[in-house]
């Protein structure tokens, strides 16, 4: 029977509570959204905070709105409750491609989008598809409200710029792109990715990309600039799909696993990044 | 917390996962304890009226909530429909991922009355079942919804 350590455990009732609780508790808090990730991780004693500050109260972080030019998404916002979102659905529908494999229904009942991002895990959906939208992380602490683009969020595997006495409290997500998509290759249903790629892109007259944003999960990095740089101002024509996923491929950075070997990851980069794109334009038409 | 309807209060510690204080504090043995992992789903509950994994659940985060476990699916006038379907459909062999199986297809069915063959399989497919291939599990959530909209 795995039984996480022993921790002291209490109830935020507003971001500031919690952002209170972290100060004063010293760096062995943690707080727990979904605690889909923390909790097993506890279970297996990889993780052993002190303090857990539970963040489910907070109705505050659970909204899902359209501002104008922008999706304003709360870190707790469940990822049932986004793939549920038809609104969502509509504006950006790499978020509902990468939801839909995410682990399983039940999974989904309970993880939030915020503790996915925070978790960092190299394998995250989310992160891949926040970081080709452009999103922007709303990060609160003592001294009030910072935000970060999503594509400095990330420091490393599992490590984030959230500070220990900070909350992230919002995604806002850009509404720049046309068309977006994001395609995923696992093992089974609902397991993490080998591989997968997210895309979105603005289009312009004779089918030119004004604009494009490629995200790249589980191959070493999340971003694909290299690609991005490629495509933009170029037309969206099979030729250039290809090239932009083969320069996404050669720049990402995949490590061997129990998932599959460097080559075969570093080769489904580039085709899910080619695959995404197409639909991505498909879907700005 | 209140399960199944009754209220129960319990001293607990932190650590105790939400499986654990079902089956061991309050004798509810009809959620089942598989993976340990949060893979298996065969520990299944409601909480506030939603699937979850509860052995990935803190007991202290459910204070205060709602929890429905296979023993509170029975109605007034016996078996829910599902319970009635899985058994007339063969829709179980060792019973380990039935409760589970029950509670989740219950779910579907109040917020999806006709589902289809793929909805279900897709709404199922954080539970392992070892043993029916998942044929007559299918069948049975199907024979639920036909009869539920034919009463
Ligand atoms: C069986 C299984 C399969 C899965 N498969 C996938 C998959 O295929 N793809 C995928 O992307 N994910 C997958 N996941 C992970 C899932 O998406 C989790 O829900 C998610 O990673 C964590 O969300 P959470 O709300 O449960 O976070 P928690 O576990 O509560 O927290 C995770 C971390 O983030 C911190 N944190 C949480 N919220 C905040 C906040 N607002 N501010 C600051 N810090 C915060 C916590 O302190 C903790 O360190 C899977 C999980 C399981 C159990
Ligand atoms: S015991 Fe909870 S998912 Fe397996
Ligand atoms: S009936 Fe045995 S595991 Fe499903």
């Amino acid at each position: 029977m795995q039984v996480p350590a022993h921790f002291e455990y209490q109830r935020a009732t507003s971001v500031e509570h919690a952002i209170a609780l972290l100060t004063r508790h010293g760096p062995e808090t943690r707080v727990v959204a979904g605690g889909h990730s923390l909790i097993p991780m506890m279970k297996l004693r990889l993780a052993q905070p002190e303090m857990l500050i539970d963040i489910n109260d907070l109705g505050e972080l659970a909204g899902i709105t359209v501002a104008p030019g922008v999706l304003r998404l709360g870190a707790m916002v469940r990822h049932a409750d986004l793939l549920g979102s038809a609104q969502v659905g509509a504006l950006l529908p790499v978020l509902h491609d990468a939801e839909r494999v995410i682990a399983d229904p039940v999974v989904r009942n309970r993880g939030t989008i915020g503790g996915s991002v925070c978790q960092a895990d190299p394998s995250e959906d989310l992160a891949g598809a926040f970081c080709a939208l452009r999103a922007v992380a709303v990060i609160r602490g003592a001294d009030g409200d910072r935000a970060v683009p999503m594509r400095e969020f990330f420091t490393g595997p599992y490590e984030t710029v959230v500070g220990p006495a900070e909350v992230l409290v919002e995604l806002r997500v850009p509404l720049w792109s046309a068309g977006s998509a994001y395609l995923k290759v696992d093992r089974r249903s609902g397991d993490w990715a080998v591989a997968a790629a997210a895309a979105a892109v603005a289009t312009g007259p004779g089918g030119v990309v004004t604009e494009v944003g490629i995200g790249l999960t589980a191959v070493g990095r999340f971003l694909a600039e290299e690609a991005e740089d490629f495509l933009r101002g170029r037309a969206a024509t099979e030729a250039n799909l290809v090239e932009a996923g083969r320069v996404a491929a050669q720049h990402c950075r995949p490590t061997a696993d129990q998932r599959g070997p460097v080559d075969y990851k570093r080769h489904l980069a580039g085709e899910l990044t080619t695959r995404a794109l197409r639909l991505a334009v498909e879907r700005a038409a | 917390m209140v399960v199944n309807g009754r209220e129960h209060t319990r001293e607990i510690e932190p650590r105790l996962l939400l499986v654990h204080l079902l089956r061991d504090e309050l004798g509810l043995t009809g959620t089942h304890w598989g993976c340990d992992t949060s893979n298996c789903g065969a520990c299944v509950v409601w909480m506030d009226d939603v699937p979850v994994k509860s052995c990935t659940v803190l007991a202290a985060m459910a204070s205060g909530r709602r929890v429905r476990t296979v023993e509170g699916l029975e109605g007034p006038f016996g078996l829910d429909q599902v319970q009635r379907s899985f058994a007339l459909c063969h829709g179980l062999q060792c019973g380990f991922c039935t409760p589970a199986m029950l509670l989740t297809s219950r779910w579907l069915l109040d917020h999806n009355p006709d589902p289809s063959e793929g909805e279900i399989r897709s709404a199922l497919s954080g539970i392992t079942c070892r043993c029916t291939g998942y044929e007559n599990i299918v069948r049975a959530v199907r024979h639920a919804a036909r009869s539920e909209a034919g009463s």
